[in-house]
C-alpha cells in the first residue's frame, strides 16, 4: 500500500500538469507568426529554431498530447476492466453520471476548501518567511536552507511523520480517547496543516524572489513620504510585487488542487476527506473502472484550466517566461 | 525652511566601515548646499543621515535648533530625490506626487490643488495621468522632484538627481533645479560628485574626501583658494596641473622655469628660511599663448616652452596638453585619488599637463610654444601634507 500510494498521485498530477508546457508552446507558435515581412536570415534562423525545438516538441506530444487524448477517448465510453466485455461508447453518460453524483460534489468542496484555506495560510505565512529571509543580516544562507527543509521532504514521508503524531493509537499529540483523524473537521484541519507544513517554504521561496524585484531606493522614498513600515508594506512592497504573488499564489493553487499524498497517508479520503484525485483514483485504479476514472481525470483538468485562466486572464498575471514578466 | 546643523557627524557601518568622520556643516536657513567628492567619500551616507535612513554613529544633527538623531524620516519633514528616482511604478505621476499628501491625511480638494500646482511649475501637467514608465528620464526627474515640493517640507536632499540624464538634459535640469531652489527658497542639501554641478549650483561646497570635509566654503573661494591638493585637483575643469618645485629667496624653481614669488605668496611662504620642496599648482586657464600678448603683460608672468601633445580646439578655445622635460611624477596620495576618480590611470594620461589658451593660438601639435602664464595665480602645496602654503579661511 504504501510504495505504491505515491505512483498514481504521481500519473495524475503528470497528466494535468501537461497542461501548462502546451500552452506555451502554442502562444509561443501563434507571437511568432504574427509578423509578416521577414528577412531571409530571420527566416533561416526561425527554421532552426523549430529545427532545434522538434525533438522536444515530439517528447511532449508523445508523452503528454496522447494520454490526455487517450483519457478523453476513454472518458466517452463505459469501460470497466471487470467486465471487459461490455466496452461500448456512451457519448457524455459517464459526465452526467459523475457530474450528478453527490460524491463528486462533496469530493470538489473538499478540494476546494482545502486548497482555499491552505493556500491563503501559505501566502501569509510564506510572506512571513520571505521578509524574515529577505531582512536577515546574519546567517541567511542557514536560515534558507532551514526553511526548506520542509519542502525538500518526500510528501508521503512527511505525511506519515504528521499521521503518527494524529494517530489514536501512536500519536504523540493525542490521548487514548481521542482520534482527530476520525472525524471530518478534524481530519481536514489537520491535512491544510501538513500541506501548509509542507508547501510554505516553496513559497517564500517564490515570494522571497518578488521581494528582491522592490527596490530599496522605492522604499527609502516612502518613508521619507512619511509611510510608517506597514504604509511601506501595503502600498509599496505589495503592488510593487504582484505579479511574483500571483505567480506564487497560481502555481500554489494548481498544486493544492491536486492534492493527494497528505489524504492518502492520513485518511485515506474517510469521512468525507477525499480530494477529487482522491476520488478519481479510487474508481480508476482501485475500482478498474477506466471510463468513470477518465471522465474524472477530465474534470479535474478542466478545472485546473479554469483556474490558470482565472488567474492569467483576470488576474493579470504574467506567465513565467513570458516578456511580460518583471515589466513594470 | 530650516537651519540644519551637523555637529562632529560620524558614521560607521555594522561592518567596521567609517563612512563618514566628524563631519561638521552649518546650513543655513534657505541656504543651497552641494556635498561633493569621488565616489565613496560618504556623501550618500551623509545625506541619508540627515534624512534618517541611516542611524547616526556619534555627533549630533539639529534641525532649527532641535536634536533629531532619533527621529523617524517620516517625523523630520524632510523631502528626498533619489538619483533613481524611486518613483512608485504602480501609480500614475498624479498618485506618485500626491502619494507624501495622502499619508498625512490632507484632504482631497488640497491635495488637488497642490499637485496641480507643482504640476504646473514642473511642466507636467500633460503627463498626470500616465505612468512612470511611459515618461523619459527628464520627465521622470521632474516627477521625483514634485513629490518632493508637493508637501513644503523643511528642506529638500538630492542625492545625484541628475547623473542618469544624458549630457544635455543634465545641463537644462541644472538650470531648473537653481531656478527651482530659489524661486521655492528651502534649505536644500544636494549631493554630486559633478564639480562642474557643485560649482554652477551651490550657495557653499563641501568638499568631502575618505569621509572628511576637506574644506567647505562658496565655489568662487573653492578655486581661487583650495585649502590642498585635493580640492586644488577637484575643484575646476580641466583640472589644476601640478609640478614638483623648490622655493628658495624670493623665487620658485619649477619645470616651468624660475620665477619671482607673487606678493600674494612671499609673507606665508618666507617663514620657513632656506630652500623648500613644494609642489606647484596652476590651472590650465592662467596659461596663454606668449605670442598673443603684449609686452606689458608679460611682464606680470613667466614664460615657458613646451612642447604640444594633442591640440583640441573647442571653438571659443583650445587645449593645448603637453609635457615638460625633467618634470618627475609627484608622489601624493590625494592626486592618486583624484587620478583615479577620474579615469586617468585608466587611460594612461597621467603625465601630461593642458593649457587653455584663446582660439587664435598659432600653437600646432607635436611642435613647441612658448607659453605664458599667470605667476600670480600660482599655488603651492606642501608636499608631504599637501596643505597650500597659503591658508585662507
Ligand atoms: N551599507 C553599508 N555597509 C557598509 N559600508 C557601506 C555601506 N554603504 C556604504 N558603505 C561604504 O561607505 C563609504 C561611503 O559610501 P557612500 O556614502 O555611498 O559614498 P558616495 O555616495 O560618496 O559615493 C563607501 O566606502 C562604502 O563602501
Ligand atoms: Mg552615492
Amino acid at each position: 500500500m504504501t510504495t505504491q500510494g505515491p505512483n498514481p498521485a504521481e500519473t495524475a498530477a503528470g497528466s494535468t500538469a501537461v497542461a501548462e508546457p502546451a500552452e506555451d508552446a502554442k502562444r509561443g507558435n501563434g507571437k511568432k507568426n504574427g509578423k509578416s515581412a521577414l528577412s531571409e536570415g530571420k527566416r533561416a534562423e526561425r527554421r532552426l529554431a523549430w529545427l532545434l525545438c522538434a525533438p522536444a516538441v515530439i517528447v511532449m506530444v508523445a508523452v503528454t498530447a496522447w494520454p490526455i487524448i487517450y483519457s478523453l477517448w476513454l472518458s466517452l465510453q463505459r469501460y470497466d476492466l471487470r467486465f471487459p466485455d461490455d466496452t461500448e461508447f456512451v457519448g457524455l453518460d459517464n459526465y452526467v453520471a459523475v457530474l450528478s453524483s453527490g460524491y463528486w460534489w462533496t469530493a470538489f468542496g473538499v478540494t476546494l476548501a482545502i486548497t482555499v484555506v491552505s493556500v491563503a495560510i501559505e501566502l501569509v505565512l510564506g510572506m512571513v518567511l520571505a521578509l524574515v529571509m529577505h531582512r536577515a543580516l546574519v546567517g541567511r544562507g542557514l536560515v534558507r536552507t532551514v526553511s526548506l527543509i520542509p519542502y525538500g521532504i518526500v510528501t508521503v514521508v512527511a505525511a506519515f511523520s504528521w499521521y503518527f503524531a494524529w494517530d489514536q493509537v501512536y500519536g504523540y499529540f493525542t490521548g487514548p480517547d481521542d482520534a482527530p483523524l476520525t472525524q471530518t473537521i478534524p481530519s481536514l484541519l489537520i491535512i491544510v496543516l501538513a500541506e501548509v507544513w509542507k508547501t510554505t517554504p516553496f513559497m517564500a521561496l517564490l515570494l522571497m524572489a518578488g521581494l528582491a524585484l522592490v527596490p530599496d531606493d522605492l522604499l527609502k522614498a516612502a518613508a521619507m513620504d512619511g509611510a510608517n513600515a506597514w504604509q511601506r508594506f501595503t502600498k509599496v512592497m505589495l503592488p510593487v510585487m504582484k505579479p511574483a504573488i500571483l505567480v506564487a499564489l497560481l502555481f500554489r493553487t494548481l498544486d493544492a488542487f491536486r492534492i493527494f499524498d497528505n489524504i492518502f497517508v492520513l485518511t485515506k479520503g474517510q469521512n468525507d476527506t477525499s480530494s477529487v484525485s482522491m476520488i478519481t483514483y479510487n474508481n480508476l485504479i482501485k475500482g478498474l473502472n477506466l471510463g468513470i476514472g477518465a471522465t474524472m481525470s477530465v474534470l479535474i483538468f478542466i478545472s485546473v484550466a479554469i483556474i490558470a485562466f482565472v488567474f492569467i486572464k483576470l488576474f493579470g498575471t504574467a506567465a513565467p517566461g513570458s516578456d511580460t514578466e518583471g515589466r513594470r | 525652511m530650516a537651519e540644519i546643523v551637523l555637529d562632529k557627524v560620524s558614521k560607521r557601518y555594522p561592518d567596521g566601515a567609517l563612512a563618514v568622520s566628524e563631519v561638521s556643516i552649518d546650513i543655513a536657513d534657505g541656504e543651497f548646499i552641494i556635498l561633493v567628492g569621488p565616489s565613496g567619500c560618504g556623501k550618500s551616507t551623509t545625506l541619508n543621515m540627515v534624512a534618517g535612513l541611516e542611524d547616526i554613529s556619534s555627533g549630533e544633527l539639529r534641525i532649527d535648533g532641535e536634536r533629531v538623531n532619533e527621529k523617524a524620516p517620516k517625523d523630520r519633514d524632510i523631502a528626498m530625490v533619489f538619483q533613481s528616482y524611486a518613483l512608485y511604478p504602480h501609480m500614475s505621476v498624479r498618485e506618485n506626487m500626491a502619494f507624501p499628501l495622502r499619508l498625512a491625511k490632507v484632504d482631497d480638494a488640497t491635495v488637488n490643488r497642490k499637485v496641480n500646482e507643482a504640476a504646473e511649475i514642473l511642466d507636467l501637467t500633460a503627463h498626470l495621468d500616465r505612468k512612470p514608465a511611459n515618461l523619459s528620464g527628464g520627465q521622470r526627474q521632474r516627477v521625483a522632484m514634485g513629490r518632493a515640493i508637493v508637501r513644503n517640507p523643511k528642506a529638500f536632499l538630492m542625492d545625484e538627481p541628475l547623473s542618469n540624464l544624458d549630457a544635455k538634459l543634465r545641463v537644462q535640469m541644472r538650470t531648473s533645479v537653481s531656478k527651482l531652489q530659489k524661486q521655492l527658497g528651502t534649505t536644500t542639501l544636494y549631493v554630486t560628485h559633478d564639480q562642474t554641478e557643485a560649482m554652477t549650483l551651490g550657495d557653499r561646497v563641501v568638499v568631502l574626501r575618505g569621509g572628511h570635509v576637506q574644506q567647505i566654503g562658496s565655489p568662487q573661494h573653492l578655486y581661487d583658494n583650495p585649502a590642498n591638493l585635493f580640492v586644488a585637483g577637484f575643484i575646476g575643469s580641466p583640472s589644476m596641473n601640478f609640478f614638483p618645485g623648490q622655493i628658495a629667496e624670493g623665487s620658485v624653481r619649477s619645470p616651468l622655469g624660475t620665477v619671482p614669488l607673487p606678493d600674494r605668496l612671499k609673507d606665508a611662504v618666507q617663514a620657513g628660511s632656506g630652500q623648500r620642496d613644494v609642489i606647484v599648482g596652476i590651472r590650465p586657464e592662467h596659461f596663454e599663448d606668449a605670442s598673443l600678448m603684449d609686452d606689458a603683460s608679460r611682464e606680470r608672468g613667466g614664460l615657458v616652452t613646451v612642447k604640444v601633445d594633442v591640440l583640441e580646439s573647442m571653438g571659443s578655445d583650445a587645449y593645448a596638453h603637453f609635457t615638460v622635460e625633467q618634470s618627475e611624477a609627484i608622489e601624493s596620495a590625494e592626486l592618486a585619488e583624484l587620478a583615479a576618480d577620474s579615469g586617468r590611470t585608466d587611460t594612461g594620461s597621467d603625465t601630461g599637463f593642458t593649457a587653455r589658451l584663446s582660439a587664435a593660438t598659432t600653437a600646432r601639435a607635436g611642435e613647441p610654444i612658448e607659453l605664458w602664464f599667470d605667476t600670480d595665480k600660482l599655488q603651492l602645496f606642501d608636499p608631504s601634507s599637501g596643505k597650500n602654503l597659503v591658508s585662507v579661511e
